[in-house]
């Protein structure tokens, strides 16, 4: 088991200047090579020594990784833009109050300051058995530690086992998801851009990622449409502390209402699945109806529909009933 | 190259994870090996031999259509044949890089290829009789003169064999240990997986009994890669295809049995054949063949 010795194991550092350089680094190591941005999830690895990468290419030298920039009728934000200047900027405060809400509600202040929302997005899974290094599917064994019965299974998830049960920690990823971002992905072989929802793997389809980035690729920015900035947002996180935490469940819900009756909306929670959730039925069920009491009720019982609680975590299913309830009545307006 | 996959456990001991997959390709590298050795030794061997002569009197005692394989032994066939492509393909293609959603698809066609062994077993005990896949004393005899013909030498030449010729026994009997290793591997394996009947408990075995689980499930799927290729090749001989079509409807004409076949060893009763080829033709006739 892995103990923490806060002594990395040796490996060799790079600081490419460009995505250009970063590249040729990564497709010469390889699987080698391992991509770090601010450094949050990386470290805690490192230190653990439960992953012991040759070469390290540690992309905080790369201006062009970072910023916030207006792109059409949207914006284009860097992987390397941190998290602080994600929350802070005015740009996205104004338009896209959901992401900055949700910037806002990771770990602490000082976390925020150095952790990238390329990094928030890409982290792997906080499940405390694999966090420790135990051989567990997502590390190449034949098990999973979490879900047997005498596990301690508080933290994971609800929807979507499949071997294993950890879950998708991130609190940026469901406000992307909802605000329909496009993830924006290089490699030696060119550029490709993808939706956020698809950016995210479950263990169905591969049971040793949390996305679908591959040895060789870097995710270089994150874009927004214009087609819901300034829409009514609601994020919401619950977790056993108010700060330096990872979210027990959250919520992200963007919804277009006019007149009282809502036209459009996106609902997707995090801490229940192995990637980010987006509850089409809830939005299907939400299309047209008014934004009420009822409206709010059916749609928590709706998000509800097939959870498969484990040992400790029922809890789970009626603080996301909740969540997705108060998403739609819009209490934090 | 490694052969085993190593972890290490919460307790700090090494424990055995499965297979390396480095031997897939050692698996289709001999899958290649055999084919390309085979297909040289009939180039330089058995280039221009051809069918003897029947006489009309030996083809007149005989219905047309010889019945090879009922409906019931060609629908084991394709339902194994489609369960053990779809195992081999859910399992390797993942490791292989391409990604999707395989592990339900992997157990169903695991139970289908379970179903499909049982249904097998019982039919061929009480129904065709086990005598016909049994390796006996002549076949071996038999065996012993092709494979010393095929090396050249000028002996007395190899008698003609029953309905089951002995490389086909000894590739029954191959396929039968790698299938039923990694069925058996495959079922216990099942404890880790929620049912209606029970909940998944890996803790049911310890972790080294997992090992060699997981290991004996690799080395029977990683063989069953090589016997599958050998498979294909030989059902795709031209020599071969008649034995191949008579998978799809059934029978064999009766040149090919007078050819191939010892009459003695796989009898086939004047009588009853034209019975037999009587239902074949019927059926052929429903299928569309």
């Amino acid at each position: 088991m892995a103990i923490i010795q806060d002594m990395m194991p040796a490996f060799e550092l790079f600081q490419p200047a460009s995505v250009n350089d970063a590249l040729a680094l990564v497709n010469r190591h390889g699987k080698d090579a391992w991509v770090m941005g601010g450094g949050m999830d990386s470290l805690d690895w490192f230190k653990d020594r439960a992953k012991k990468p040759k070469v390290v290419v540690d992309l905080g030298q790369i201006k062009e990784l970072r910023g916030i920039r207006q792109q059409g009728d949207g914006v284009e934000i860097g992987a390397m833009t941190t998290l602080t200047q994600v929350a802070t900027n005015s740009l996205i405060q104004s338009r896209y109050g959901l992401l900055a809400q949700a910037a806002r509600k990771v770990a602490t202040p000082q976390i925020r300051n150095q952790g990238t929302i390329g990094g928030n997005v890409s982290q792997d899974t906080r499940c405390w058995y694999y966090r420790a290094g135990m051989p567990c599917y997502r590390a190449g064994g034949n098990i999973c530690y979490a879900d047997t019965p005498t596990a301690m299974n508080r933290e994971h998830c609800l929807f979507e086992a499949d071997r294993c049960v950890a879950v998708s920690p991130s609190d940026t990823a469901p406000a992307l998801i909802a605000l329909d971002a496009k993830f924006v992905i290089r490699n030696s072989k060119g550029e490709r851009v993808i939706d956020a929802e698809d950016f995210f793997v479950g263990p169905k389809v591969d049971i040793k990622r949390m996305t679908v980035l591959k040895p060789g690729d870097l995710l270089t920015a994150i874009r927004i449409p214009g087609t819901w900035a300034g829409a009514r947002f609601y994020f919401e996180k619950l977790s056993d502390r108010e700060a330096w935490d990872f979210a027990l469940v959250n919520v992200a819900s963007a919804m277009i209402v006019e007149g009282g009756t809502i036209k459009q909306a996106h609902v997707v929670v995090g801490g229940v699945a192995n990637r980010p959730l987006r509850l089409k039925p809830v939005e299907d069920s939400l299309r047209g109806e008014r934004v009420s009491e009822e409206t709010a009720e059916l749609a928590g019982q709706t998000a509800i529909w097939g959870a498969k609680p484990l040992n400790h975590n029922h809890y789970k299913v009626s603080l996301m009933k909740n969540l997705v309830k108060r998403s739609v009545r819009g209490v934090k307006v | 190259m490694e052969w085993f996959r190593w972890e290490r456990n919460p307790w700090g001991q090494e424990i055995l994870i499965g297979l390396s997959w480095d031997l897939i390709w050692v698996a289709v590298a001999a899958g290649a090996l055999l084919i390309a050795a085979h297909a040289l030794l009939c180039y330089w061997r058995w280039r221009g031999a051809g069918a003897g002569t029947i006489s009309e009197t030996l083809l007149k005692r005989l219905p047309e259509k010889i019945l090879r394989h009922s409906v019931a032994s060609r629908l084991f066939h394709w339902v194994l044949a489609a369960s053990v492509l779809t195992l081999l393909l859910t399992a390797f293609l993942p490791i292989w890089g391409i990604k999707f959603p395989w592990v339900t698809a992997h157990w169903i066609a695991g139970l289908v290829l379970t179903a499909a062994i049982i249904f097998h077993t019982v039919h061929a005990s009480l129904w065709k009789g086990l005598g016909l896949i049994w390796i006996n004393s002549q076949d071996l005899s038999d065996g012993w003169l092709v494979v010393k013909q095929a090396l050249g030498s000028t002996g007395p030449a190899p008698g003609k064999p029953g309905k089951n010729p002995l490389e086909n026994k000894l590739f029954h009997h191959v396929v039968a240990i790698a299938t039923l290793a990694t069925i058996i591997t495959g079922l216990i394996m099942m404890a880790k997986v929620d049912t209606p009947w029970w909940k998944r408990n890996p803790y049911i075995l310890s972790d080294d009994t997992w090992g060699i689980i997981y290991v004996t499930h690799g080395v029977g799927s990683v063989a069953l890669i090589t016997f599958i290729m050998a498979h294909f090749y030989f059902a795709a001989r031209p020599e071969k295809r008649w034995i191949t079509l008579s998978m799809l409807r059934g029978w064999i004409s009766r040149e090919c049995y007078l050819d191939h076949y010892d009459e003695s060893r796989w009898p086939v009763a004047a009588g009853a054949s034209r019975d037999a080829a009587a239902s074949v033709a019927k059926q052929s006739e429903a299928e569309g063949l």
